[in-house]
């Protein structure tokens, strides 16, 4: 399984890693989720506001579910990172705890970092924001499973 | 887009649909859970959510099984629109905090959802709701929400 293991350097991992944001994962692709940063443990994605994914018609917010596929992705990617590899994953469990409401018309941006990668499981937790990281629109942590081994 | 009618306040909206019991009317009325398939139906005299499969949805396309973030959204809007149409709260409530348990992995069909309002208070309730695919007693995900009920 060796060629799912994710190259050293910065571009070829965000390469590697912006598959999960094409037609192979259809959700992600078809809300306009964009890979933009990759670290050693820790994923950047962008959510571009869209009319189509608003929740509330009389405020322009976007939908607390298009907000749970930003951060479970995000995550999910940040797994890959921490192990580097591609690998199957599973989420058990994600909280998200919403601490402002979001400004319609601004796109969101998650970072999740995995902080702890155990044999089975990973652990992970991520902030959403509009810009400014100090004032972030949820923050939320979230446990993965492989799939094999 | 040959919509000609002016929409009408969401509250009205509401108002109506808890009336009529017409919830398509409410769902195609928000974006989202329109372009998600997300709508309400009656089913045996009982109020269920249901997310109609399209490959949209899917997060593994190998397997292929359901994304985290459909069935997270789905559980979230279940357990809206059971305290938009089944308590007098006038708009849409907005949650504070979401917890997602993933069960089992989403196969590629309807996904359906029940949300039970376990506390209500003046300003917070709490939800729970599980969703399930063929058979009800064994559930795919179940989450627990809280939400903050709209000033008046």
């Amino acid at each position: 399984m060796s060629d799912f293991t994710l190259p050293e350097d910065k571009a070829g991992r965000l390469e590697r890693c912006s598959v999960f944001y094409t037609e192979a994962v259809p959700h992600n692709h078809a809300l306009g989720l964009r890979l933009v940063d990759v670290a050693a443990s820790e994923a950047t994605v962008e959510l571009p506001y869209a009319d189509f994914l608003v929740g509330n018609p009389e405020t322009g917010v976007l939908a607390g579910g298009a907000v749970t596929t930003l951060i479970d992705a995000t995550c999910g990617t940040a797994v890959f990172l921490k192990v580097g590899r591609l690998m199957p994953i599973v989420t058990l469990d994600l909280r998200i705890d919403y601490l402002r409401p979001a400004r319609p018309g601004i796109s969101l941006t998650c970072v999740a970092e995995c902080y702890r990668m155990t044999r089975q499981v990973a652990f992970v937790r991520a902030l959403v924001h509009q810009g400014d990281k100090s004032n972030p629109v949820a923050s939320s942590q979230g446990t993965f499973m492989k799939l094999e081994e | 887009m040959s919509t000609t009618t002016p929409t009408p306040l969401l509250a009205d909206l509401v108002r109506e649909v808890r009336k009529t019991r017409e919830y398509r009317k409410l769902t195609d009325a928000i974006p989202y859970t329109r372009y998600m398939g997300i709508g309400v139906e009656n089913l045996a005299g009982e109020m269920l959510c249901r997310m109609t499969y399209t490959p949209k949805l899917i997060g593994n396309s190998l397997i292929p099984a359901l994304h985290g973030g459909s069935l997270g959204a789905m559980l979230e809007c279940a357990a809206v629109f059971e305290l938009l149409l089944q308590t007098d709260t006038e708009r849409v409530p907005k949650v504070i905090s979401l917890t997602v348990d993933f069960l089992r992995s989403g196969k590629p069909q309807d996904t359906f959802a029940k949300a039970l309002i376990t506390r209500q208070g003046r300003r917070v309730a709490n939800v729970r709701v599980e969703a399930w695919q063929d058979d009800r007693t064994r559930p795919i995900a179940s989450a627990h929400a809280l939400f903050l009920l709209a000033e008046p």
